[in-house]
């Protein structure tokens, strides 16, 4: 498979909760500025999977890993690395909208604000929520209550926040899966444009979408109790039109999971 | 659901009749359950008149005979004493200083245990600590005021000679302590309750554990927190077994803490165990003493539910 550069890489990754394995030697490349999906029946490791590329597994009392995740080539694991170092160069938007119980403003100026940005905050703050497509609806109300705006508006606040620090890279865990059609058009044009600057891998339930909007996608799943095997990986338009696993065809023709 | 299904022969007016009936049980049910709620929540307002009403009526026959000008500008308290002096105020500062203090002690301690128990400890460590905090709290307050007079007075004194047997510091410390239980366990509760969602937001944009703990679940967990800090507070203020016991019963108009003063409670403990008759001018400055703490509190509550009502607007 021929793909452009990659900016995330891994390679054997197994993780583990306790004894429990859920993620079963996955090697798999992210090819920089594209879109890659991560599919899967429920259950299948994806979220697991994801959250490997920006060590939020860690948080997780009894999780760990074997195996390598690469960024930019360097391994993420190793000692050296500050989690939170690697966080701020790798976002993520959850499966629900979670906001903090604080003004949109503030919200987005969260991310920079830690890490110590010393520029102009209001600009940011415009560019972040234009970038999410969220700037007109809430220009004349910076200063209200985040948990004021709708599903939709929120998860592209969480997106404008995440927007905010300037990763490289997006991870996102079913970020539609809360929103109706509409919003859900409006995020997927969101990451259309951000696709452009941005490396995002999103995990999605939703196989149009993932036929809409990526580049490459990855099929999980779980066979014979080994849980989160890697069956396919290419471009999404060879993955959706021609798999060449049948279990692949299965999945995405509706025949189980 | 399924037990309410009308079986399938039955007419429509038989359908609607049993509907009906249901509907008759359940308001009935509803009229029972509301009457007894009721007449519980009246029980405790009721009380809460009877002793307001009772305050009131002793202290009025109180201030018929001292002008309440001079009760509540006076700076000396003598009522037991040959020449008769009734200004409250020294009561009132003393009890101020203990509450200060003591919430100076416990506020900052009990919050940062609180953060350390609901973001830094592990399960086990906090599954233990808990029971032993909420243990803590159950310890007669008696008992911790002769730990304040036998054991932290003695200490303090090796520190300084200028501390006098019976002083404010000592009461205010070991109530801090004792107060402080109940503080890291109410906030914990707020801060456990914050959502996980936030902090993994927190997480994901680079924060450390500790800026996660102080800039998300601290400010989310704001209305808990300052619930934990009023109660504690009014505590404080009404607490009477240490200070009757460590800090003397000396009402001295004074801010210092090294010497003995003597709080509204303390004084009040005093008289109702002395030998002042029922009736006489001396027994009612009780009451009066009594209304003038009651209303401070009432005005400590009214103050901090307004400010966390002025902190809400901005985060809800
Ligand atoms: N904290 C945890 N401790 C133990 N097991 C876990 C934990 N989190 C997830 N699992 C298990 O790991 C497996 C993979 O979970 P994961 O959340 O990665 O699946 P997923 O593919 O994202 O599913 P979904 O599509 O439903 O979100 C599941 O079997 C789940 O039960
Ligand atoms: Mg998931």
């Amino acid at each position: 498979m021929q793909i452009a550069e990659n900016i995330l890489q891994t390679e054997d990754l197994s993780v583990f909760y306790g004894n429990k394995q859920v993620v079963t030697d996955v090697t798999l490349d992210v090819p920089r500025n594209h879109i890659t999906a991560i599919i899967g029946p429920s259950g299948c490791g994806k979220s697991t999977l994801l959250r490997c590329f920006n060590r939020m597994n860690e948080l997780i009392p009894d999780a760990s890993i074997t195996g390598k995740v690469l960024f930019e080539g360097q391994d993420l694991y190793a000692e050296t690395v500050d989690p939170a170092e690697i966080r701020y160069q790798i976002g993520m938007v959850f499966q629900r909208p979670n906001p903090f119980p604080k003004s949109i403003y503030d919200n987005v100026a969260f991310g920079p604000r830690i890490n110590g940005f010393r520029g102009n905050m209001d600009e940011l703050v415009e560019t972040s929520l234009k970038r999410a497509a969220l700037w007109e609806e809430v220009k004349d109300r910076l200063h209200a209550s985040a948990l004021g705006l709708s599903g939709g508006q929120q998860q592209r606040l969480c997106i404008a926040r995440t927007l905010a620090v300037e990763p490289q890279v997006i991870l996102m865990d079913e970020p539609c899966s809360a929103l109706d059609p509409i919003a859900t058009l409006a995020i997927e044009e969101v990451m259309r444009e951000l696709a452009e600057e941005y490396s995002i891998v999103i995990v999605t339930h939703n196989m149009q979408q993932a036929a809409r909007v990526s580049h490459y996608t990855a099929f999980l799943m779980v066979e014979d109790q080994r849980i989160g095997i890697l069956v396919e990986y290419g471009e999404s338009r060879q993955i959706f039109t021609n798999p060449t696993d049948e279990r692949t065809e299965a999945y995405i023709t509706g025949r189980f999971g | 659901m399924a037990r309410y299904e009308v079986a399938p022969g039955v007419t429509a007016l038989e359908k609607d009749y049993s509907a009906q009936r249901r509907m008759r049980t359940r308001v009935i049910h509803e009229r029972i359950a509301r009457s007894v709620l009721f007449a519980f929540s009246t029980v405790s307002v009721l009380t809460t008149v009877g002793i307001v009403s009772v305050l009131l009526f002793e202290a009025i026959q109180f201030f018929q005979e001292v002008s309440p000008i001079e009760f509540l500008t006076g700076t000396r308290w003598t009522p037991l004493f040959a020449s008769k002096h009734f200004g409250v105020l020294p009561l009132v500062t003393g009890t101020l200083l203990v509450a200060f203090l003591s919430m100076l002690v416990a506020l900052p301690l009990g919050l940062l245990s609180a953060i350390y128990l609901s973001e830094y400890a592990p399960t086990r460590l906090r599954q233990i600590v808990k029971p032993i905090l909420e243990i803590l709290a159950g310890i007669p307050t008696v008992v911790y005021g002769y730990f304040a007079l036998l054991f932290v007075t003695p200490l303090l004194r090796m520190i300084s000679e200028d501390i006098a047997v019976f002083n404010a510091l000592s009461a205010s410390i070991v109530m801090g302590i004792m107060i402080l239980p109940m503080v890291s366990s109410l906030s914990e509760d707020a801060m456990t309750a914050v959502p996980s969602a936030l902090r993994e937001a927190a997480y994901a944009l680079g924060a450390t554990k500790l800026e996660v703990a102080t800039r998300v679940v601290v400010p989310s967990a704001l209305s808990g927190i300052a619930a934990s800090f009023i109660l504690a507070t009014s505590r404080a203020i009404g607490e009477t077994m240490i200070v009757t016991v460590a800090a003397g019963q000396n009402p001295n108009f004074t801010l210092n803490p090294f010497v003995p003063i003597e709080t509204m409670t303390a004084y009040i403990v005093q008289v109702s165990l002395g030998d002042a008759p029922a009736g006489t001018l001396e027994f009612k400055t009780i009451f009066a003493v009594a209304l003038t703490l009651f209303c401070l509190t009432l005005i400590m509550n009214l103050l901090s539910q307004w400010v966390v009502r002025r902190f809400r607007e901005q985060y809800e």
